[in-house]
């Protein structure tokens, strides 16, 4: 160690103290830039939230709009379709959660056993492009496809003595094909976090489990599915946080009025609440409900995952 | 290699063929939509496209190229992506870079570190945000696409990470020539940081490219719509009416569907070219958020 620890020792006298700080406020400006952006457009929002409590207006503004307490959530509360919503958004996104944990690791597992690294690359490479690709063009694909008088999938049952379903609008089907697009979308990705995991794995372990005369299947149950557990356990938790975050991009594009009981979620109230019918106090109460709820979910799932699996952000 | 049992060798035979289904099967969507791209109208509306194109035509993609909205907001997106990123990958180099010091080289590090992992934690709610871009001027302006996400948190911390995995004596070297902060991230941190920049940089792209909501909710004329948000309007829509009537007629071998199809491809196009890079820098983006001293 050079000056710093020059700086270190001698750091009680006046002239180094200064020297230090000097050096310091560069750092400083470097991150005044970034301050200022979040501080506009993540901690004045965060301020904003107030007219959860107000009666706002634009016109008036957050200053002069009326306060007017809980009214907002009394109203929400009293409204017969919140609580649908709620189930609904919970709902769907604890199906994703779980699709989206067991189906990826599954595919981990087999593509493990595929011993030609080029084919493993082949499958990898086509199960995570759909991740890419944002759900605006994805959501166009799914229209196209599930058509119900002309798209491929229902051409397809028809073969097989199925009527045509309109799978985007029915109440049955709708939270299954969301469910259903969205492993489409992810389980790729998914896949790859978890062979990565596999990769770590000491294969010192495996030859021990061969001298032990251990077959393929117990290898797996005994060498891979524990060393994959740590990363699980990591995942699991840190899902937890989007237990109210079940997909606002892929509905926003996919649902339409007649799918509201099923698939209406709190993100696109917020929006319908905002943006359609400009009622922005309530609008911003529901999503200050779910920010405020978030926020515990994620502080716990960061907690946990602190605790079980050592793991820190930063 | 180990040798099989018959039963492991039908394991592994249907293994493959299991997974290559598989694969085959989250590509098939796809492909049904760039057949039917370059299709005519007629075997489209007939439902005989499958995966192949039937009456080949260029016709689809002729007609987006003469459609002017399209092409605007191509022109959009493009800007919005290059200025986009620069602002982006800017900013993550300064906060990365002081947020990467140890607290007793740079006091109020974790302060500073913890007012931007707040935002991740907690955020005011589309409507309080959509207000302060309001209020700060930006609304139908390129600008409200790039500055208020400018700050990718989660890029700042894959990089912080990466450059806290530097070794110590890179930095100790530069300060005895006499070299300062920026001197140092320039020539010193950012030429070594090759590949975590790669990865940044990717992904700043792609969100980029993807983006379509803050299009759609910021703009108030169509004609400042980013691509995607231009697409959200024309492919997600399910009534014909935004489709003018006179404009199909002019094009015999266009349908509705089929153009619709050939720009559902093209926005994805620019994803596809970049994939292999993705592909690449994806799984170092991961081992690289996940290393720490």
């Amino acid at each position: 160690m050079g000056i710093p620890l020059l700086i270190r020792e001698g750091g009680s006298s006046e002239p180094m103290q200064r020297k230090k700080t000097m050096r310091q406020l560069p750092l400083h400006l470097m991150l005044l830039p970034a301050l200022v952006i979040l501080a506009v457009y993540n901690y004045y929002p965060m301020a904003g939230a107030v007219i959860a409590f107000q009666n706002f207006t634009p016109a008036k503004g957050i200053w002069h709009s009326e306060w007017v307490g809980l009214d907002n959530f009394d109203y929400i509360a009293n409204l017969p379709g919140t609580l649908r919503v709620l189930w609904n958004t919970v709902f769907i996104a604890l199906m994703k959660i779980i699709a989206n944990l067991v189906l990826p690791i599954l595919m981990a597992l087999l593509l493990n056993e595929i011993i030609n690294n080029r084919f493993k690359k082949i499958v990898q490479t086509m199960i995570y492009l759909p991740h890419f690709l944002s759900w605006v063009i994805l959501s166009g694909v799914l229209i196209d496809i599930l058509s119900p008088s002309t798209g491929i999938v229902n051409q397809v049952l028809s073969l097989f003595g199925v009527e045509p379903i309109y799978f985007l609008g029915n109440n049955h089907w709708f939270p299954f094909v969301l469910v259903a697009s969205d492993v489409w979308k992810e389980f790729g990705f998914n896949t790859i976090v978890y062979l990565a995991a596999l990769t770590s794995i000491n294969p010192s372990l495996y030859e021990a489990a061969v001298v032990d005369g251990a077959s393929r299947w117990k290898q797996t149950l005994h060498v891979t599915l524990p060393g994959m557990l740590p990363i699980m356990i990591l995942l699991m938790t840190l899902s937890l946080g989007n237990v109210l975050n079940a997909g606002f991009d892929q509905i926003f594009n996919l649902y339409s009025p007649q799918v509201y009981e099923s698939g209406d979620i709190i993100d696109t109230l917020v929006y319908r609440l905002g943006f359609v019918d400009a009622q922005f106090g309530v609008a911003t109460a529901v999503g200050l409900f779910k920010s405020v709820v978030s926020l515990l979910l994620i502080s716990l799932s960061y907690l946990l995952a602190y605790r079980i699996a050592n793991y820190r952000i930063f | 290699m180990i040798r099989l049992s018959p039963g492991g060798k039908i394991f592994v035979v249907g293994n493959t063929i299991f997974l290559f289904g598989v694969s085959i099967l989250c590509l098939l969507p796809l492909i049904h939509i760039l057949a039917l791209s370059f299709s005519s109208s007629g075997p489209a509306t007939a439902n005989e496209v499958k995966f192949w194109p039937v009456d080949f035509t260029f016709g689809s993609y002729k007609f987006i190229m003469h459609k002017s909205e399209f092409l605007t907001a191509m022109v959009v997106t493009l800007k919005r992506f290059s200025i986009g990123t620069a602002i982006s990958l800017a900013l993550t180099l300064l906060s990365a870079y002081a947020l990467s010091k140890e607290e007793r080289a740079f006091r109020g590090r974790t302060l500073y570190a913890w007012i931007f992992m707040l935002t991740i934690l907690f955020n005011g709610g589309l409507i309080p945000w959509y207000l302060a871009i309001h209020q700060t001027g930006l609304l139908d302006t390129i600008w409200a696409l790039v500055i208020p996400n400018g700050v990718q948190v989660f890029n700042v911390i894959l990089l912080l990470n990466f450059f806290r995995g530097l070794p110590k004596e890179l930095e100790e070297a530069a300060f005895i020539d006499g070299a300062g902060h920026l001197t140092t991230l320039i020539r010193v941190f950012i030429p070594v940081s090759a590949p975590a920049l790669a990865t940044i940089t990717l992904f700043t792209i792609v969100y980029h490219w993807n983006a379509w909501f803050d299009g759609l909710l910021l703009m108030n004329s169509p004609a400042h719509y980013p691509l995607q948000s231009y697409l959200q309007t024309v492919t997600t829509v399910r009534d014909l009416t935004l489709i003018s009537s006179q404009s199909l007629d002019d094009l015999k071998d266009v349908s509705d569907r089929t153009s619709k199809s050939a720009q559902l491809f093209l926005g994805a196009l620019p994803i596809l070219c970049v994939y292999p890079f993705l592909q690449r820098y994806f799984i170092k983006g991961v081992v690289l958020g996940s290393v720490k001293e």
